[in-house]
């Protein structure tokens, strides 16, 4: 049940030992990776090849982790208590199942996504470490243990906003995805769109990695926005026109927005090009 | 089977435990890898690296454990920046040779020679008049900065007077130390926070709903509450420029890690010690500078202050008027602590210095007196003692 690259997504070697070390020794699996390398993407296409459910938990800022265990819904139950409601002496029926419950007592072997956990409190990882490890909990409630008859498996993205406690680290495999070279992004293109001009693959690959080149960028396209842009670039014969005749003093590449996605850096870009323009000027 | 490989990571820096060994012997053992070394390497890497930071010194270290290398020195060499050595370097002046200091024309030319002159120290290991200098003694003797001298480019001030020996090993733990500081840091600044409860009615009470709800004969009775707020309010001074520069990253770590914890935070910049002037933007060369009388009438009694800084100056700095690096100052700085310390009973200095080079530095002494020995080393102790005491 190795972990292959498949029909939509392309994964390097680096990456199917990653995963299958982390699958077959049953740990967590921490990716970081700039945004839009496919870190997401990658739980989705596992739990596809390994033809099993996907879990998703995100991770918001105000996050806890109790609440992917489980919640209890007090206030329900008092006011159902006030009303007579049937059922309401068994305080399992108030008992909401989070996320790793929901993957622990899977009949199946499901993959879980913990999404972007930089995102909540620093100490949130911390109060996860003995349900990972022993992929079990208590319920206080009830006084039941949920245990993981099946380990799922479980993948975990950050973005590098906060540090990771150690502990945490320590329990987890990590790996880091690169950003593809050129070959690797050619074959990116080519599972997303099989019929698709190779022309136009290879000038707009030319514009986007000299885009990603210039200095001072803020927010570096990468592989998602390439793929946005080719979707647009394709449905638009004019873009297209405009791509294979571009201009070099022209500031922006067509349908540029699909890329840069912040007022400084189109402003960046069209200085360059400005300043490339008087350069020009003055050779004449 | 793996521990010559765990070993030499070790010796590279990497953060590994006796866990990520176990792990890889398990790795194995189950069969992920087999006979391929560059699948092993992808393995090894995956299971003993957490952090992409680390990757290069694990290449490094792999590649050495690889083809058998002992020698992990020069691989470790490599990895401290050169300006690092460079700086490390000087401070093998002693007080003498600082004292002979000539002065040099130029910045650009200071620069030329600084480097030359570098070179030629690293053949000979002889100090001398013709090292390259700060422009000069200053009026205060051997503590004296020259303005001229100080900023050679991108290299910071050169004159550290508590260390005199360059430890190697100095480098390594800074390295790692640096990583792990952030998170310590902010962990410690948490104590800070004192929640008291104010604004609007959003929480749901517990409490005081059952005791409600009992009053009320039973009938449920909701009571909401003021969400938690931190009500801990920070005035936060930091020390820019000269003898700190060393120390910069790590308060800018510190700084960072405050921004996120505390509701009302105020920050100033100094430089080495508290004068009639701070300034908000580290430009600080530029014009617009904040008279400290008045930001100690804006900020009440119930700020907190933090002062971070490494207190090693010259003595007159704090004593004598006049006494300043940079202006002339017409009160010393010994008057604008005492003020400060007036105006907010809570306060406290973080000295990133080891506290065992205080009682060696004339100006520390001064200041722990002025502040009433509230200075605190910026370790994790340091730093637990320090919010323990302002949080009284």
């Amino acid at each position: 049940m190795a972990f292959e690259s498949t029909s939509s997504y392309i994964a390097t070697d680096a990456l199917k030992q990653a995963v299958n070390a982390a699958v077959l020794l049953e740990r967590p699996l921490l990716i970081k990776g700039e945004p839009g390398t496919g870190k997401t993407l990658l739980a989705e296409e596992l739990a596809e090849s390994l033809g099993t459910r996907l879990i998703t938990w995100h991770i918001k800022s105000s996050t806890k982790a109790a609440q992917g265990l489980y919640e209890y819904d007090a206030v329900s139950r008092l006011r159902d208590s006030q009303l007579g409601v049937e059922g309401v002496e068994n305080v399992a029926n108030y008992i909401k199942p989070g996320k790793l419950w929901e993957a622990f007592t899977a009949s199946e072997r499901v993959v879980l996504l913990i999404d972007e956990i930089d995102k909540a409190d620093i100490e949130f990882p911390n109060d996860l470490l003995q349900e990972l490890d022993r992929m079990e909990f208590h319920v206080y409630e009830t006084g039941e243990t949920i245990r993981a008859e099946q380990r799922p498996i479980i993948v975990i993205t950050s973005n590098n906003e906060k540090e990771l406690p150690d502990a945490f680290l320590r329990r987890c495999f990590f790996h880091y995805i690169e950003f593809p070279d050129r070959e690797t992004m050619q074959a990116i293109i080519d599972v997303h769109f099989p019929d698709i001009a190779p022309r136009l693959v290879s000038e707009a690959l030319e514009v986007f990695f000299e885009l990603r080149s210039s200095p001072g960028l803020k927010k570096k396209p990468s592989t998602s926005e390439l793929v946005d842009w080719l979707i647009l670039l394709m449905s638009d014969e004019l873009a297209q026109e405009a791509l294979y005749h571009r201009d070099p003093v022209k500031a922006l590449p067509p349908m540029a927005g699909a890329l840069v996605k912040n007022e400084q850096d189109t402003q960046l870009l069209e200085r360059l090009a400005f300043m490339l323009r008087r350069q020009k000027g003055t050779g004449r | 089977m793996f521990i010559g490989l765990f070993e030499t990571l070790k010796r590279a820096g990497v953060p590994v435990s006796l866990r990520e060994l176990l792990d890889l012997h398990a790795a194995v053992e189950r069969g992920v890898v087999f006979a391929d070394m560059e699948a092993f390497y992808q393995v090894a890497r995956t299971v003993m690296v957490k952090d992409e930071r680390y990757f290069d010194r694990f290449d490094q270290a792999f590649a050495a454990w690889v083809t058998g290398i002992e020698d992990m020195d020069a691989a470790i060499e490599a990895l401290i920046p050169e300006d690092w050595l460079r700086r490390e370097f000087e401070k093998q002046l002693s007080d003498e040779e600082k004292a002979q200091i000539k002065s040099l024309g130029g910045l650009e030319q200071l620069i030329d020679t600084f480097k030359k002159r570098l070179q030629e120290q690293q053949k000979r290991h002889a100090g001398g008049n013709k090292w390259v200098g700060t422009g000069g003694t200053s009026p205060f003797g051997a503590y004296g900065y020259n303005p001229e001298g100080i900023r050679i480019g991108q290299e910071g001030s050169r004159h550290r007077r508590a260390v005199k020996v360059w430890d190697e090993r100095r480098f390594r733990d800074y390295d790692d130390n640096l990583e792990l500081g952030t998170r310590n840091i902010k962990m410690a600044l948490r104590r800070l926070r004192k929640f008291a409860r104010q604004g609007a009615a959003e929480e749901f009470d517990v409490g005081s709903t059952i005791r409600e709800t009992a009053k009320n004969a039973g009938l449920l009775n909701i009571q909401m509450r003021p969400e938690r707020h931190n009500a801990v309010k920070i005035l936060l001074f930091l020390d820019v420029g000269g003898s700190m520069d060393d120390h910069i990253r790590i308060c800018e770590e510190l700084f960072s890690a405050a921004r996120s914890e505390f509701k009302h935070l105020e920050h100033y910049y100094f430089h080495n010690c508290l004068y009639e002037g701070v300034w908000r933007n580290n430009a600080r060369r530029g014009s617009e500078r904040i008279p400290t009388m008045e930001v100690l009438h804006t900020y009440g009694a119930d700020y907190q202050v933090v002062i971070v800084g490494d207190a090693a100056m010259s003595p007159y700095e704090i004593t004598h008027s006049g006494g300043s690096v940079e202006h002339f100052n017409d009160e010393p700085g010994g008057v604008w602590l005492k003020r400060l310390a007036e105006a907010f009973p809570h306060l406290a200095w973080l000295n990133p210095m080891p506290p065992r080079s205080w009682e060696y530095t004339y100006s520390t002494q001064l200041i722990k007196e002025i502040i009433a020995d509230r200075m605190y080393p910026m370790t994790m102790e340091g730093l637990e003692t320090a919010m323990r005491q302002l949080a009284k």
